[in-house]
């Protein structure tokens, strides 16, 4: 049954070359997600890899119709195609920067979408030719495929951690090269493992070093001219005088003397309070965040109680502070300002906290080492739930850069801090006349602002906390909308504080408990009071109607839906497209239209890959394949691949919270998920085909229904627990769906190799499409209806490839 | 003799025709460009009327209209752009900055209301096209840029075009231009995480102050600042687009 070539006798099957590349590849999509964040904005870095991603549909395709003419050369095009991974991930990066493609233009400007589709070519070529690597020994060292795909998996998930490591110690462009340097040093092992030249080895092995060592300067990022630090760097003055990279984004520290930052997010219009000096913070050349002159004066920090922000500290008194995303230090410091008694301050990117606490300490005032201070380096969310304190206000800065949030930009990220379930432990944090505070853009018409007081009013619902109108206050200027929500009413005495401290400073009041319409709308006047309007909805009767109604998506996002940024309906696209003259794109919510474009564009895409190969079967006798098994590898390998990474995201998603980093969580979980699949994919080496899918499938079907509901049984359990022990149970928790999931895909291949060999590549370039595919639906549907409903497809797509298999047997 | 003579009535006549050729052919240009800056006025013209209920502006007045009919828009925006120039967009000025779309352009200029006695300040020089367009209704411009580049290019563009009431500086327009304050009019080209306090000063009581928000290409609202005469500073959100979130009954 076996066929074996007479060259598998001579050589030994690339297991370490395969296993190499597939690190390398990993790593590097991985990397061009962070350098194309640096270079533009993660949604559309995530449109173009996503796309990138193709290359695996399209190396499928090309195996295929090429397979007569590879039969003989299996070997040398092994090696050249690591080689070209090699070369094409790090010389297309370079021209990428160089074409002068702007996204923010697609829109407007017709030949922008040409510049789109030649970065999509150069970008496909690396991915391409790894893919080519693995298709072509799937095809030609069949008798290995269970260990080949095990190695592939092990390969993948190493890089995932790896990765990681490489961005904490290297700059975005130094791993470029590394990786690149991977690509020549796998086809030297290649050629060594093939038995082929062992000159060609150490000369391609002394390429791996040359390219290591090659210099950095080409590759650097180029930062988009439209992003806000390129502005900044336009300015006389500007002077970067800090850069530091890691795997959370590339920190810009930059000072101008000349012309010097005033960030005051909302300042009244009113105060006439100077700015003292900043230095400004950029992540991945946007998210400005500043860090403040402090000489000890708190008179020349005036500023800090003009802005919408400052509202909770006028009904407080010398509070005890949580201060989440605390960054440069900003709401720390007009904690301060007020007179704050103590101050934890949650910021999650170590290097920010170095800036402040050691580096720039005393342009800071040394803030962050105040006897009153304390500095926890965490995730917000993580460190709430892992916390036994209860604090007077919990203030939540605003992080994200006013453009980023006007054009909508982040519906694509996921966000915990703003969940009904976030709420509701924020709720369990407050002492009991404490409240939570949200400070965000006053985006016109209105979308975060009563996002979140809809998500406050259903966590105050979960509560128990009756009448959650008597427990709503916000104000709102021209650019800034501040939320609090008390754990106890809101007394007349402070109704009547923010009633002057607003009036003082030409503040809105957008709603307090029985505020009567009249008052709202008088110093920034919009068409509609909207705030007062929408709050008042949201905590009437009407709610649903109003929910339904409202032209934007401003149900509250839970954690199984954590996508507060998501405001996009269809009906308000048809609406805003409909105008004339472009006039309503401004108003439209564009990073979930990429998402959605993306997804059509792999889609058809996909289909190219598909059928291609399906035209070649037609045509070449020797290739012909039944249309009844056509379907069959076709269904196969589309469901398992939609449902490999439908479940592989949403424990992804599920883990961020227990593994308190959305990084260690991506590395944990993806490097456990492929790690054990790969051990899966050894495991099932000599078993039969058909029983043992059941057995994968049924193992798959049942313990992700059960990690449903037990799940957060043991997130509570371990709660406490220290990192290494949380990482240790998300990878024991993980191994055996994981190990179930390594099964379908040798095995499936395994079947068609015994009617349609021909077909190997096919099926492989199906996976990769559905892949790619499914890593965007999974998102589109998580938006819309959760990762639970994600995880019920899943199960559902491998109980039908279960059904497609069984089929194909009885035929 | 002969065949100098015919050589240099041939060189003759080819420079004849090379002029004839340039004159028609600038000439063709120019006339293109003002078929082109028409049609840019009926597509404002057009826009105004679908926006009138969310601008409360049916129809821009003449002077602005007559203003933007004769600016001579290709002359101040990069040649790589020059035939986008009368489209109704925005376009990329170097810099990382735009030009706003020319419906926002006159729609601001509207909302500020200016007459021919007005001393106007903007903020954020850009390619100029804004202070010429004031200029045409004002008698001063005072405009300044933080770019310098794109300063220098501005103030030879309005140099060239004899915009002799136009004043261009470069540097940081955070403190306005004590020197000619207060002005009845001000224009801010680029939004900031607040509104200067100075510039509020140098606001005269009754002015109007004109602040464009959103991102780059993305105009989403215009803030309309006033000063009332007891010096009392009020703003408006203006939504150049009708489009109303509220539905049904709300």
């Amino acid at each position: 049954m076996k066929v074996h070539n007479h060259k598998s006798s001579l050589m030994r099957a690339p297991f370490f070359s395969i296993a190499l590349l597939s690190a390398a590849v990993l790593s590097y999509q991985v990397l061009l997600l962070r350098l194309f964040s640096i270079i533009q904005w993660h949604h559309f870095a995530y449109m173009i890899i996503s796309i990138a991603l193709l290359g695996y549909g399209a190396s499928g395709a090309f195996l295929v119709i090429a397979l007569s003419w590879i039969k003989t050369r299996e070997r040398l095009l092994f090696v050249v195609n690591a080689v070209l991974f090699g070369v094409f991930s790090v010389v297309n990066f370079w021209m990428i920067q160089n074409l002068p493609f702007n996204p923010l233009e697609l829109f407007w400007d017709k030949n922008q979408i040409y510049w789109l589709l030649l970065t999509y070519v150069c970008l496909i070529f690396p991915f391409f030719c790894a893919a080519n690597c693995t298709g072509l020994v799937f095809f030609w060292l069949k008798e290995h495929i269970n260990t080949l795909y095990a190695v592939n998996l092990f390969g993948a998930g190493t890089g995932a951690v790896s990765v990681i490591g490489l961005l904490t110690l290297l700059s975005a462009q130094e791993s470029l090269l590394l990786i690149s340097g991977m690509g020549f040093l796998a086809a030297s092992i290649g050629v060594v493992e093939l038995k082929m030249s062992f000159r060609a080895s150490i000369a391609l092995f002394l390429s791996a070093f040359i390219v290591w060592f090659l210099p950095v300067e080409w590759l650097k990022p180029k930062i988009s001219p439209y992003k806000s630090l390129s502005h900044y760097l336009n300015v006389k003055g500007s002077r970067i005088i800090h850069e530091s990279s890691g795997p959370l984004g590339l920190l810009t520290v930059m000072e101008n003397h000349e012309s010097p930052f005033r960030f005051a997010p909302g300042m009244s219009i009113n105060s006439s309070a100077e700015i003292p000096d900043q230095l400004g913070i950029f992540t991945d050349g946007e998210g400005i965040s500043v860090i403040t002159r402090f000489d000890g004066s708190f008179n020349k920090l005036e500023f800090l109680d003009q802005m919408t922000s400052s509202l909770p500290y006028q009904l407080l008194e010398k509070p005890e502070v949580l201060v989440l995303c605390a960054g440069g230090g900003m709401d720390v410091l007009q904690a301060l300002y007020h007179q704050a008694r103590h101050i934890d301050a949650v910021e999650l990117n170590p290097h920010v906290i170095d800036m402040v606490q050691n580096k720039y300490a005393d342009f800071a005032g040394y803030i962050y080492s105040m006897p009153q201070v304390k500095v926890h380096i965490n995730e917000a969310r993580s460190f709430v739930r892992g916390s036994d304190k209860k604090y007077d206000l919990i203030q939540i800065a605003m992080i994200d850069s006013f453009n980023a949030a006007s054009a909508g930009t982040h519906s694509l990220n996921e966000s915990y801090l703003y969940t009904v379930e976030a709420v509701s432990e924020y709720f369990s944090h407050l002492k009991p006349d404490g409240m939570i505070a949200f400070t965000r853009w006053a985006r016109q018409p209105p979308r975060d602002s009563l996002k979140l007081a809809a998500t406050a009013v259903k966590a105050m619902e979960e509560k128990g906390i009756d009448s959650p109108d008597k427990h709503i206050a916000s104000i709102r200027g021209w650019n800034t909308t501040t939320l609090l929500f008390k754990a106890s009413p809101f007394t007349k005495v402070e109704i009547q504080k923010m009633r002057d401290f607003s009036n003082k400073r030409s503040f809105d009041l957008a709603y307090y408990p029985q505020m009567k319409k009249e008052e709202a709308n008088q110093f920034n006047i919009l068409d509609h009071d909207y705030f007062y309007h929408g709050i008042e909805s949201l905590i009437g009767d009407q709610r649903d109607n109003f929910l339904a109604q409202y032209k934007f998506d401003i149900r509250p996002a839970t954690d199984d839906k954590p996508y507060f940024f998501h405001f996009f309906k269809w009906r308000t696209f048809r609406e805003l497209i409909s105008l004339s003259a472009n006039q309503g794109l401004p108003l439209i919510e564009w990073g979930f239209i990429i998402v959605t474009i993306t997804l059509v564009q792999a889609a058809m895409a996909s289909l190219v890959f598909i059928i291609l190969p399906l035209w070649i079967f037609y045509r070449k006798q020797d290739q012909r394949i039944g249309s009844k098994q056509g379907l069959f590898i076709f269904s196969y390998f589309c469901s398992i691949g939609l449902g490999f990474m439908f479940i592989e995201i949403a424990y992804i998603q599920r883990f961020i919270l227990f593994l308190n980093h959305p990084l260690y969580a991506v590395a944990v979980v993806i490097c456990a998920f492929l790690v054990f699949a790969g051990i899966g994919s050894a495991s099932v080496k000599n078993k039969p085909e058909i029983r043992t899918i059941r057995l994968g499938v049924s193992g798959i079907i049942i313990i992700a229904f059960l990690y449903i509901f037990l799940l957060p049984v043991i997130f509570d359990y371990f709660l406490f627990s220290s990192n290494v022990m949380k990482t240790g149970i998300a990878i024991l928790t993980v191994a055996p769906l994981a190990y179930f999931m390594g099964m379908p895909f040798p095995l499936g291949l395994r079947m068609i190799s015994d009617f349609a060999p021909a077909a190997i590549p096919w099926a492989w370039g199906i996976n990769g499409c559905a892949s790619v595919i499914s890593s965007i639906l999974a998102i589109i549907l998580a938006m819309f209806l959760g990762f639970t409903f994600v995880i019920f497809c899943a199960l559902f797509l491998y109980g039908f490839a279960y059904l497609t298999a069984s089929f194909n047997v009885k035929q | 003799m002969k065949f100098i003579l015919s050589y240099k009535i041939s060189l003759f006549a080819v420079l004849i025709f090379w002029m004839f050729q340039s004159f028609f052919i600038s000439a063709s240009f120019a006339d293109d460009y003002a078929i082109k800056r028409k049609a840019m006025i009926d597509a404002i013209s057009h826009d105004a009327a679908l926006a009138e209920s969310a601008t409360g502006i049916k129809k821009f007045s003449p002077m602005v209209m007559e203003a933007l009919g004769s600016v001579p828009r290709h002359e101040m925006v990069p040649d790589n752009v020059k035939k986008n120039a009368y489209e109704n967009r925005p376009l990329p000025i170097g810099y990382g900055q735009t030009i706003s779309q020319p419906f926002i352009v006159a729609l601001m200029t509207e909302l500020l209301n200016v007459g021919k006695d007005d001393n106007v300040l903007e903020i954020g020089t850009g390619s100029g096209y804004q202070a010429a367009v004031l200029a045409r209704l004002v008698r001063s411009v005072f405009t300044m840029e933080i770019v310098e580049p794109l300063g220098l290019r501005a103030r030879q563009a309005l140099k060239f075009l004899s915009y002799s009431n136009v004043e261009v500086k470069i540097g940081d327009g955070y403190y306005g231009w004590e020197e000619y304050a207060p002005f009845d009019a001000i224009i801010v080209t680029a939004a900031a995480s607040h509104i200067p306090p100075p510039l509020v000063r140098q606001l005269k009581p009754g002015g109007r102050m004109v602040i464009p928000v959103g991102a780059q290409f993305y105009t989403q609202q215009l803030l309309l600042v006033t000063k009332d005469k007891d010096g009392s500073v009020r703003t408006r959100q203006i939504l150049p687009v009708v489009f109303v979130p509220l539905t049904g009954k709300h």
